[in-house]
């Protein structure tokens, strides 16, 4: 198993598709000569060249719109989004156009899209280049969504949503790009859409965490007393059930970790979903950790403070099993607001 | 020390001011890499070395009741329109002595009192935005006008597009000023843009336009300002293209490795400051030793303002709970 680098996983993880099949073809601002702002396309100009590998003007609207068109009409088109925030100006393209076309034809038309988007704080980006934005995805039927934790998942998520016959959207954590871990290549190192997987065994409670989090969530696990089920999502759309439904009948204790804010994170379908169908099975209520209703800021110190990190979700869940409620988010035990 | 209304002031009284503020524009963004590679900054930044006559002229021309936006190479311009060092420097180092507190960081910074909308880190954002701004003039009946200053790249987007259309069926109060810096991030304009002058673009929305040395702060001062009598007379919007160069990469981690050899050093002949500086020294605005101690005076102000950040605290945590809404 060669160990890699995100970045290296995700650039692999395209590369293998092209070499499988000549329709993959990859679109975005920077990525062909320069191979990607984040080294994310490294070595595809090279070997696939420019009728396959393309630099665009700065009109997300423009390629991505395009490459809609061009899935639609046979090709699986690979798209960047470099940062996830400059989807805005291209949403209509995927959310209502690209996300409907299979819809809107009676089942005749495809649209084999992937839209890849870097998200995430921790780099010092600033509030307009540093959110997670699942919210943007999420909640439009038509789309998948699937988000990286690490070089392993990013390959196989990559190479499963290039394979896919839907338009599905691959967010990857930006900080994570430069992590190294070993990667299963190949057939078998492709992950299925939709499949969740288990980072820790534990019986007190079931943590969910998705991208960045798992990181936190996991160290948390590894340093503290309580023992939890940790379960990287990988998927939002869909998201594995079975398996959190499993691991939370099992512990009767649900936490996600989320590094969106409170307010229309993710988190809170999971924890709806497991209230209405498992509300017998709870022993407290379920606890989200996520970050505060505000926009990302900008200094080391503080952005640190916005993300979960280990020790904070450490002491959340052990507050959690102490006392059976579900503990007051930091900016509310400091008095920061009411 | 000078409040950003003083700074603003003397800039548009003096020519001496404008070298001067090249200067300062300059070193601050020297300064800014020097903090960088001490590891004193958090994040990226995207400096305007070579651009300064841009923003200088643009500042000149604009009155303090109009409306500016501008990008996240946008330090020049702030400066320009009187952003002292200390309220920069502040926020990009994200100190509470920051425009914005230092919740912002270098990309975003602003100061009502001056002109300068909250910077835009999106590309393309801020020019239907300043548009917005001419609406609220010419809805007010006030004789103020709004400007745009965005990059050549930039004209690939959709709100571009969108942005020149609408001002001028609305004939509104607005200068568009495109920085062809000749590069959007690591892509040499040719190989994105199919124009070679990009105020060709005024054409199909019927505006006037007209291409400018972006390296003689006097051509864009007079350039701007024309455009802005059109403005405010109700004649509506003009695009104006200043030619001009990025000195530095893109961002602080991109050694423009892609930049043709001596593309650089051509473009220094026309270097914004050594010639304006000669040409003062020329016609006697400036005294002979008039460069040194203009450096000299700048370099002190820098210093100070350094100084002055680093004893300022951090943005404390409460920062970022603040004017998420407003009341
Ligand atoms: C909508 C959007 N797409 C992409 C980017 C990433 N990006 C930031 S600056 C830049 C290049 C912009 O070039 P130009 O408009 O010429 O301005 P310059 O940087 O040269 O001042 C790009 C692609 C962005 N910030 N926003
Ligand atoms: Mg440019």
């Amino acid at each position: 198993m060669p160990r890699m680098r995100m970045n290296q996983a995700i650039s692999a993880a395209i590369a293998d598709e092209m070499r499988s099949d000549p329709d993959v073809i990859v679109l975005g601002e920077d990525i062909a000569v320069a191979e990607g702002p984040f080294k994310t396309s490294a070595g595809l100009l090279d070997e696939f060249g420019p009728l396959r590998v393309r630099d665009t003007p700065i009109s997300e609207m423009g390629f991505l719109g395009a490459a809609v068109g061009a899935a639609a009409t046979g090709l699986r088109p690979v798209v960047e989004i470099m940062f996830v925030e400059f989807l805005g100006v291209a949403l209509d393209q995927l959310s209502t156009e690209g996300a409907k076309f299979h819809y809107l034809s009676g089942g005749l038309v495809k649209v084999p899209l992937t839209v890849r988007a870097s998200v995430g704080a921790g780099l010092g980006f600033g509030t307009q280049h540093s959110q997670t934005l699942e919210s943007w995805v999420v909640g439009t039927p038509g789309l998948k969504l699937a988000v990286a934790s690490g070089p392993a998942n990013a390959y196989g998520l990559m190479r499963a949503a290039i394979r896919d016959d839907n338009p599905v959207v691959v967010l990857e954590p930006r900080r994570l790009y430069a992590q190294r871990e070993e990667v299963t290549v190949g057939e078998e190192g492709i992950i299925a859409l939709g499949t969740a997987r288990q980072a820790v065994s534990g019986d007190a409670a079931t943590v969910v965490a998705l991208g960045s989090t798992v990181g936190a969530a996991t160290e948390a696990a590894a340093a503290a007393s309580w023992s939890a089920d940790v379960i990287d999502l990988q998927s939002l759309q869909p998201w594995d059930k079975e398996m959190v439904y499993e691991s939370v009948a099992r512990t009767g204790r649900l936490v996600t970790v989320e590094e969106n804010p409170l307010s229309g994170g993710w988190g809170a379908d999971i924890v709806a979903a497991v209230a209405s169908d498992l509300f017998g099975e709870l022993k407290a209520p379920p606890l989200r950790i996520t970050a505060p209703d505000v926009p990302v800021p900008f200094g080391k110190e503080l952005e640190e403070r916005y993300m979960p990190s280990s020790t904070y979700v450490g002491e959340q869940v052990i507050e959690l099993l102490d006392t059976g409620r579900v503990p007051p988010p930091w900016w509310q035990r400091e008095e920061i607001t009411p | 020390m000078s409040t950003p209304l003083e700074r603003r002031q003397a800039l548009q009284q003096d020519r001496r001011v404008r070298y001067e503020r090249m200067v300062e524009i300059r070193a601050l963004e020297n300064k800014v890499q020097d903090l960088f590679d001490e590891g004193l900054v958090h994040g990226t930044t995207h400096l305007c070395l070579g651009q300064e006559a841009v923003a200088v002229g643009v500042a000149a021309a604009a009155r303090t009741t109009d409306q500016v936006t501008c990008t996240y190479r946008g330090h020049g311009v702030a400066l320009a329109l009187g952003l002292t060092p200390v309220q920069l420097l502040g926020e990009i180092l994200g100190r509470e002595a920051g425009s914005i507190g230092g919740i912002g960081g270098s990309m975003h910074l602003c100061d009502p009192e001056i002109g300068l909308m909250p910077t835009f880190a999106i590309v393309g954002a801020g020019i239907p935005v300043a548009a917005g701004a001419a609406l609220t003039a010419q809805v007010r009946g006030t004789d103020d006008a709004a400007i745009a200053v965005f990059g050549d790249g930039s004209t690939n987007i959709g709100a571009f597009h969108e942005a020149l259309n609408l001002a001028a069926i609305w004939k509104l109060p607005v200068v568009f000023v495109c920085e062809n810096n000749q590069y959007g991030e690591y892509s040499r304009i040719d190989l994105t843009t199919p124009v070679d002058d990009i105020a060709c673009r005024a054409e199909s929305y019927a505006i006037p336009s007209a291409i400018v040395d972006g390296q003689d702060p006097d051509a864009v001062a007079e350039a701007v300002s024309g455009a802005l009598d059109q403005a405010r007379g109700g004649s509506g919007p003009t695009l104006l293209e200043l030619k001009t160069y990025r000195y530095a990469g893109h961002s602080r981690a991109d050694t423009a490795p892609y930049r043709p050899e001596g593309e650089f050093e051509r473009w220094y002949e026309k270097d914004p400051i050594v010639n304006f500086g000669r040409q003062l020294v020329d016609e006697g605005v400036l005294g002979d030793d008039g460069i040194e101690e203009v450096q000299a005076a700048v370099d002190a102000r820098i210093d100070a303002a350094v100084e002055l950040v680093l004893a300022s605290a951090p943005a404390p945590v409460e920062a970022m709970f603040a004017n998420v809404l407003a009341p």
